[in-house]
């Protein structure tokens, strides 16, 4: 039995397969098409051919992909929305759509409205729902819309005017694909509804990637279980990615850090991936990417949206070298995806990254002539120098001066030194060019909970018991087999200015996929 | 007297978030509030303390609650005048000038979606210089000025009027109020004449937060450039930089108190630092050597962009750096440390200023 893991990036679409034990057994790279589709079914049927398995033995595939942020960055693709906030009396200082850029606003907004409604922090009603608003808007919109947002104040709190609003959007508009807050963000209500605007205008991109996948995999009769990378490093199944499309964004960064943990076996370490232009540095923590704390913004509009924590400097295998008068400069520009044709040891003329470790015996033996010329005291002093960037970058991202494990990733690492100050050892695992591809394979599922408590009825430990529950719950509803599931992460926020009663809560569970362990 | 716009909001909003020390709610929404009820209305006349007219009515305006509760419910347009109004109609008399009585987050930008909507002057002044958590620490509490009366609103149409014996009672009052309201409530307090408000607010605070907010937005500058450049125009010190190890967040009487821990980065290699807060960052140490105490300004920046982090998104592995600037003098005489000096929060130590604390390193 074999898993096959797809990962689309921006050149290159790689795929993985890996058998039962999750050992990689082979990986293919093939250039991403312009329609993806191709890219996909070209990587995947290269995989199984120069494999020579039986199609029948891959019981799970999985798909990192980039189509979303790509329909929202190019404005391409997106749903028209009818925009319903609950809230009224409050909110009306800043309206929906308020900040954003506003090509993707004409792209997307039919109408909006704010609606009677709404919850306090600690449960109350701001005010009773009024059929009639929602009707009179259903109207409206009637044959324009395409999808429904609802986003009502406080629904990570409470869902439940979320869903009776759905009810009767349904009741005027029929089957309408709508997307509910409450399923998508946390505590901050633009951000939220924002994000719950966009997944409802990624319908159709979400339709698009569930069935190209689909079809790929029928033409190559591959009858396996379709799974989705999600930004957090998990998988969904595919009726969870139909309606939360946007949260297959950002997976590509998660899923290299993902794949380069399971390559080299580690929990815990610094992800230096090294491309042409740039290194980017992650951690892993528990086998996880650690999250930004920062919001994110998605083609020009904030979000709630988590991201891995990278940080990027301009230091590549491409990067040039200036000599100045008694110094010299590395980068921040790059040849790029041109190294092959302008570094000096490809017998071009640009003093590259990639030419000094060369000359220091580091990488491309065979091209050690070409670089002969260069003079080895300036070599190291530059090195030293790249060297010394690493680390302080590195250092940046580490969270404490332990000496922590180095995971190598990329085309470029070969400008990497053996040794790293503040690394215990450097890890430069096989397969390490597909490590996005591996990680989308690795199949583990997540549940997910943010929400206040009031401590009024009941203690801390409650509240944070019950609010386990409810992640555990969630991670078996896509797809977890209860008996592997752990809790990754435990966050409580106590609301300030409020005395001794409201607290905020997030928790995330996660667990293998079910017909893996059983 | 000039006009605020759209871009000196933008400005204004970081800069305020600066001098928010970590606390008075995240300036974006209030951002957000502004620039629409700019759009709306129009630009709003902002006058320095020289152009006001010695009887002119000054009122402050302001948000009380919850940064979590004002994140989640945005406030409607109706609040941010219903206090204004309310108060208009106790007092018998037309508004001239409105204020904040806040400059540190959120409430910098509040008094501002009140005057566009109204047609109202604004003044280039606060009773605060940064941001604190309760009502009566402002200037107009050491000057010996009364807040009432004090006039409330919320979203749902409720306004209250109360005539408090003093700040202390205010803060109190208005606590319990706001809490009923959902959370958060519009407040109007120390309505006063303007030759007593010339002589009692920190003046051109403003205009301070919009160069703070200019520096720090320059894209001509590297991170580094803009903190200097920020430091020098506060007369202000780098604390040191570090990254987040540890960070602690407990409940006391409505309150997030907590602690954060560092571990040194860069020339701070090697040594431990330590943040107390009460939603505003009131302590620094360098192991248990005091570097800063309230009532000076301490302010955690993000080293990447050199943007300000408030204490809610203050995480486990953040590389920041921490500065200090001196507090209006205001609060350095005995009434001002009584009223927010360290002691006032619970520590078992007197105030020393930062520039001396400074100059022991």
């Amino acid at each position: 039995m074999y898993r096959l893991g797809i990962d689309v990036g921006g050149t290159n679409t790689d795929a993985a397969l890996l058998d039962n034990h999750l050992q990689v057994v082979h990986t293919v790279k093939v250039p991403t098409t312009k329609d993806v589709e191709s890219g996909i079914f070209n990587a995947i049927s290269k995989v199984v051919k120069e494999n020579k398995i039986a199609t029948s033995s891959i019981t799970f595939a999985m798909l990192g992909t980039t189509h979303c942020t790509n329909a929202v960055v190019e404005r391409k693709r997106l749903n028209k929305v009818g925009v319903i906030r609950i809230g009224l009396p409050a909110t009306t200082s800043i309206p929906s759509f308020t900040d954003w850029p506003h090509d993707l606003r004409e792209e997307i907004e039919v109408a909006s409205t704010i609606i009677s409604g709404g919850y306090e922090f600690d449960g109350r009603l701001i005010s009773e729902l009024k059929k009639e608003e929602v009707l009179k808007f259903c109207r409206e919109v009637k044959g324009t819309a395409e999808c429904i947002a609802i986003t009502g104040v406080f629904a990570p709190v409470n869902k439940e005017q979320e869903l009776v609003v759905a009810e009767w959007v349904r009741e005027e508009l029929g089957d309408i694909p709508i997307s509910l807050s409450h399923e998508i963000g946390s505590i901050g209500f633009l951000e939220r509804e924002n994000a719950t605007i966009i997944n409802a205008a990624l319908r159709k991109t979400g339709k698009m990637i569930v069935d190209g996948f689909a079809e790929a995999l029928k033409e190559l009769d591959i009858k396996a279980e379709m799974y989705f990378s999600q930004n957090d490093g998990t998988l969904m199944n595919e009726s969870y990615a139909l309606r939360y499309p946007i949260l297959t964004m950002g997976c590509g960064p998660t899923n290299s850090i993902r794949g380069s943990a399971h390559l080299s076996g580690l929990q815990d370490a610094i992800v230096l991936d090294v491309g042409g232009t740039t290194s980017d540095i992650g951690v892993l923590s528990n086998g996880f990417p650690r999250q930004s704390s920062l919001s994110v913004n998605i083609g020009g509009v904030n979000t709630n949206f988590r991201m891995p924590d990278i940080l990027s400097i301009g230091l590549g295998g491409g990067t040039h070298i200036r000599e100045t008068k008694d110094d010299f400069t590395i980068g921040p520009d790059s040849v790029g995806y041109k190294i092959t044709q302008k570094a000096i040891l490809f017998g071009g003329d640009e003093l590259t990254a990639s030419d000094i470790v060369t000359r220091l015996g580091h990488a491309f033996e065979d091209y050690k002539e070409q670089v002969e010329h260069l003079p080895a005291s300036f070599c190291k002093q530059v090195f030293s120098k790249m060297t010394e960037m690493l680390e302080d970058a590195i250092d940046q991202m580490k969270t404490s001066s332990k000496e922590t494990p180095l995971i190598l990733s990329g085309g470029g690492s070969i400008i990497v030194p053996h040794m790293l100050k503040g690394i215990s050892n450097v890890i430069r695992p096989d397969h390490y060019g597909a490590a996005n591809a591996i990680g989308a394979a690795l199949g583990q599922v997540s549940g997910e909970i943010e929400r206040s408590y009031s401590l009024d009825q009941m203690s801390r430990e409650e509240a944070i018991e019950d609010a386990r529950k409810l992640a555990t719950e969630e991670a078996i509803r896509a797809g977890a087999d209860k008996s592997t599931i752990s809790i990754v992460s435990v966050e409580d926020i106590p609301l300030a200015y409020l005395p001794g009663n409201a607290l905020f809560i997030r928790i995330k569970a996660v667990g293998d996929l079910i017909s893996i362990s059983t | 007297m000039r006009y605020i716009d759209e871009v000196a909001i933008e400005k204004i909003a970081l800069g305020a978030a600066v001098l928010g020390t970590g606390g008075g709610g995240d300036p974006y929404i209030g951002k957000l509030m502004a620039k629409e009820a700019i759009r709306k209305y129009g630009p709003v006349r902002l006058i320095t303390i020289d152009e006001l007219e010695d009887d002119q009515l000054v009122v402050p305006v302001s948000g009380m609650g919850a940064p979590t509760v004002t994140i989640e419910k945005i406030p409607s347009e109706h609040e941010m005048t219903a206090a204004l109004e309310a108060l208009e109609k106790v007092i018998g008399r037309k508004v001239d000038v409105v204020m904040p009585i806040e400059i540190g987050g959120i409430n910098s930008l509040f008094p501002i979606i009140a005057a566009a909507k109204k047609g109202l002057t604004m003044l280039d002044a606060d009773a605060m210089g940064r941001a604190f958590p309760e009502a009566q620490m402002v200037t107009f509490h050491l000057d010996g000025y009364q807040p009432s009366p004090v006039t409330m609103a919320d979203e749902k149409g409720n306004t209250v009027v109360l005539y408090p014996r003093d700040g202390v009672w205010a803060e109190r009052l208005a606590r319990v109020l706001t809490i009923e309201m959902g959370g958060s409530s519009s407040v109007c307090d120390y309505s006063m004449l303007g030759k007593q408000i010339k002589t009692s607010v920190i003046p051109d605070t403003l205009t301070l937060a919009e160069r703070i907010g200019d520096y720090l937005l320059d894209p001509q500058l590297k991170e580094q450039a803009r903190i200097n450049k920020m430091l020098e125009e506060l007369r202000g010190y780098r604390l040191f930089e570090g990254k987040i190890v540890d960070i602690e967040r407990g409940l006391n009487s409505g309150f997030t108190r907590g602690i954060a821990k560092f571990e040194g980065i860069r020339e701070d290699y090697g040594k431990t630092f330590t943040i107390y807060f009460q939603n505003e960052h009131l302590v620094a140490k360098e192991e248990e050597k005091l570097l800063c105490t309230t009532p000076d300004l301490i302010t955690v920046l993000d080293t990447e962009t050199g943007y300000p982090i408030t204490t809610e998104r203050m995480k486990y592995g953040a590389r920041v750096a921490v500065v200090a600037f001196p507090c209006h003098e205001k609060w350095r005489t005995p009434k001002g440390i009584e009223t927010a000096g360290p002691r006032y929060f619970g520590y078992h130590f007197d105030y020393i200023p930062v520039e001396e604390l400074q100059k022991e390193r």
